[in-house]
C-alpha cells in the first residue's frame, strides 16, 4: 500500500437516532429508548402510556399461561371489495397480516387474573389503526357470548382510531352490533368493563368502549368522539392541551378511573373481587 | 365542484315555467309547446334518473329542497305534540321528537331536522346532533317503552356535531348509550333514511326492526369527501370514494343493512313532496303493523339476530 494511497473511511456507521432515542408523542420529549421500554413504553417524563402490542397488554394482565384465544383464525372479510388510490383493501390486510402478525384488530379469549376467570378483548393499533371491521365486531360480539353463556365478567381494552373505511356501512354496523352483545350482558346482569387507552376514538368510543359499568383509561391517553382537527376547523378555534385526554375525560365525568400501566391488573382484580364476593 | 348531472333537466323545467307564465297572456298560444316540452322532459327525467351515479345520489340526497321532517311531519301524521330538551342539559334543536299520532295509531316520533332556510339550518345546527339530541331521542325512546307504542326513527344527517361542547359532554357515551338502549329497547322501532345518513350521527338513532331508505338517500360510515381526504389524499375524489363505500340504497339492501327502498317519484322527492310521503306513509303504516304482531321478546331477539349477522363472514 503506497504511503499516500487514500484510507479508506473507517468510521462506525452511525446509529439511528431513532434507535436511541424515542420522541413521546404527548410532551414531545426525548426519551432513552431502553429507559422508555423498560418503563413499558410509559413516558418517564410525562407518564403518557404509548401504545403497545395485545402481546405486550396480556403479560400485562393476564396470568402466565392462562389465556386461550378465540376465533384465532379469523380474517378481516372484504365484503366492499374496496379499492381506493393505494390498491386492494384485500392485499392491505394480507400485508398487515404478514407483517404483525395478527389477523384483525382485536384479539379475544379467556384467562385468568390473580385467578379470577375473564373474557377478554385486546385492540391491537397494529393492525389497521386498530380499526373496527366486521371481523372485530364479530370477534368482540363472540367473546361477548361467551361470557354471556359461561356468567363470566367481560373485559374489552380498546386502542381504535374508529370504524373502518375499507368495509364501508357494515363497519358502521358494527357499532349496533358490539353494543347488542354489551346490552345482553346488561339484560343478565354480568359485569362488563371497559379499558380506554391511546387512543380510542370515533366508532370504537361512540360503542362499546364507553358503555362499561366501570370505564378506565390509562394517563394522558386520547379518548374522544371526533378527531381533533375536524372540530378545530369546526368551531374555528384551538382546543386547549388537555382536550380529550384521559384527565379532560375524568373530569367531564365519563369515566371512572385513570389507572397506571402497573396497576392496571390489581384495579381489575380488585374490581372484579368484589363482584364476586357474596 | 357543482356535478351539473340534472343541468338538462333544470333547463327544460325553467323553459316550461317560462312558457306558462307567457302563456297567461291571451294573445299568445303555446299550449303544444308545452305539452311537447313536458314530454320531453319526462323522458329526459326518467332517463337520468334510472342511471345516477353513487356520487349524483349524494347530490340528490343533499338537495337543498329535499323535504325534511317538519315537511313529513306536516305531510304524514295527524297529530303532533313536540317535546322538548333531554332533562340533562339543553334542548337540541337538530333533533326533535314528540308524541304523534299516523292515522289513528299513536307513536313516538324522533328524528333530524335539518332545516331549509339558512336561519332554520343554523338554528338546527344543519341536523348535526350534539349528545343532548342523542339524550332527547333516548328520553323518547323509553317513554315508547313505557306506553308500548313504536317508535318511527327518521335519519336525515350529515353526522352528528363534532364540536368542542359535544366532546365535552359525551358525544361518543351518547351514541354509545342509545346503540345498547335501542338494541333491546321493548317496543317496535321503525327506522327511515330520508336523506343523509351521515355515520355514527345516523346509527345514533338507528338500530331498528325494519330500517327502510328512500330511494335517493344515502347512508355511509363517512362521507365521500372524508374518505377521499383520507384514503386519496384528495377531497377531490369524492365521486370515487362515493362509488367505493357503497353507499346507495341498492347496495345496502344487498348487504343486508336495509330492508326496504321506498321508491321516490322520478326526479327525486324534492319534486314531489305530496307522492313522497304517500309512499313513506304507506311503508311506515305497513311495517307498525307488522312489527306490533309480535310478541316483544320475540322482536327483540330477532332484532339481536339481525345486528349480530351484520357483516358475518
Amino acid at each position: 500500500m503506497g504511503w499516500f494511497s487514500k484510507r479508506k473511511r473507517t468510521a462506525p456507521t452511525p446509529v439511528k437516532k431513532d434507535d436511541i432515542w424515542v420522541k413521546c408523542h404527548a410532551c414531545t420529549a426525548h426519551v432513552y429508548r431502553e429507559e422508555w421500554l423498560s418503563n413499558l413504553k410509559v413516558c418517564p417524563k410525562c407518564n403518557f402510556h404509548d401504545r403497545i402490542s395485545f402481546q405486550e397488554r396480556l403479560g400485562l394482565i393476564i396470568d402466565d399461561g392462562s389465556f386461550h384465544e378465540f376465533d384465532k383464525d379469523l380474517k378481516a372479510p372484504d365484503p366492499l371489495k374496496f379499492v381506493d388510490a393505494k390498491g386492494r383493501y384485500a392485499d392491505k390486510t394480507r400485508q398487515t397480516t404478514e407483517k404483525t402478525g395478527l389477523n384483525e384488530s382485536v384479539i379475544t379469549g379467556r384467562g385468568k387474573i390473580h385467578g379470577m376467570r375473564v373474557v377478554l378483548a385486546i385492540m391491537d393499533f397494529r393492525f389497521l389503526g386498530g380499526s373496527l371491521g366486521s371481523g372485530t365486531g364479530e370477534k368482540i360480539l363472540s367473546a361477548a357470548r361467551f361470557a354471556l353463556k359461561h356468567k363470566m365478567p367481560y373485559i374489552v381494552i380498546s386502542a381504535s382510531g374508529g370504524a373502518r373505511m375499507h368495509e364501508g356501512i357494515l363497519s358502521l354496523m358494527q357499532m349496533a352490533k358490539t353494543c347488542a352483545g354489551i346490552a345482553q350482558l346488561h339484560e343478565a346482569g354480568l359485569p362488563y368493563i371497559s379499558v380506554l387507552t391511546h387512543p380510542t376514538t370515533g366508532g370504537v368510543s361512540a360503542s362499546f368502549a364507553m358503555v362499561g359499568d366501570v370505564n378506565i383509561a390509562e394517563p394522558k391517553a386520547m379518548i374522544g368522539f371526533a378527531g381533533r382537527r375536524v372540530i378545530e376547523q369546526t368551531i374555528k378555534e384551538e382546543l386547549p392541551d388537555d382536550f380529550q385526554t384521559a384527565e379532560y375525560l375524568l373530569e367531564h365525568g365519563f369515566i371512572d378511573h385513570i389507572v397506571q400501566r402497573t396497576e392496571m391488573k390489581d384495579c381489575l382484580y380488585r374490581i372484579l373481587q368484589y363482584w364476586s364476593s357474596k | 365542484m357543482e356535478d351539473s348531472f340534472d343541468k338538462t333537466i333544470l333547463e327544460l323545467e325553467s323553459r316550461i315555467e317560462e312558457l306558462k307564465k307567457l302563456n297567461m297572456k291571451p294573445e299568445v298560444q303555446f299550449d303544444s309547446e308545452i305539452s311537447e316540452l313536458e314530454k320531453k322532459l319526462k323522458r329526459t327525467m326518467k332517463k337520468t334518473f334510472s342511471k345516477l351515479t353513487p356520487w349524483q345520489v349524494v347530490q340528490v340526497a343533499r338537495h337543498k329542497n329535499r323535504p325534511v321532517l317538519r315537511d313529513y311531519i306536516a305531510m304524514i301524521f295527524d297529530e303532533f305534540i313536540e317535546l322538548h330538551g333531554d332533562r340533562c342539559f339543553g334542548d337540541d334543536h337538530g333533533m326533535i321528537g314528540g308524541f304523534a299520532m299516523i292515522g289513528k295509531k299513536r307513536v313516538i316520533l324522533i328524528g333530524h331536522q335539518k332545516g331549509k332556510t339558512v336561519e332554520d339550518q343554523v338554528k338546527n345546527n344543519f341536523g348535526m346532533a350534539s349528545p343532548d339530541g342523542y339524550r332527547k331521542a333516548l328520553r323518547l325512546m323509553k317513554l315508547a317503552e313505557k306506553y308500548k307504542l313504536p317508535v318511527l326513527s327518521f335519519i336525515d344527517t350529515p353526522g352528528a356535531y363534532p364540536g368542542a361542547d359535544a366532546e365535552a359532554r359525551g358525544q361518543a357515551e351518547a351514541i354509545a348509550k342509545n346503540l345498547t338502549e335501542m338494541a333491546v329497547l321493548k317496543t317496535p322501532i321503525i327506522v327511515i333514511v330520508t336523506g343523509e345518513g351521515g355515520s355514527g350521527g345516523a346509527l345514533g338513532i338507528g338500530v331498528g326492526d325494519a330500517v327502510l331508505m328512500l330511494s335517493n338517500s344515502i347512508y355511509s360510515v363517512i362521507s365521500p369527501e372524508g374518505c377521499a381526504s383520507i384514503l386519496w389524499r384528495d377531497g377531490a375524489k369524492a365521486p370515487e370514494a362515493a362509488a367505493a363505500l357503497k353507499l346507495t340504497a341498492p347496495s345496502l339492501l344487498e348487504l343486508g343493512v336495509i330492508d326496504e327502498i321506498i321508491q321516490e317519484p322520478v326526479g327525486g322527492a324534492h319534486r314531489d313532496y305530496a307522492a313522497t310521503a304517500d309512499a313513506v306513509k304507506e311503508a311506515l303504516v305497513r311495517h307498525t303493523r307488522r312489527l306490533q304482531r309480535y310478541k316483544i321478546r320475540k322482536l327483540v331477539e330477532k332484532r339481536y339476530d339481525k345486528y349480530a349477522r351484520m357483516g358475518k363472514l
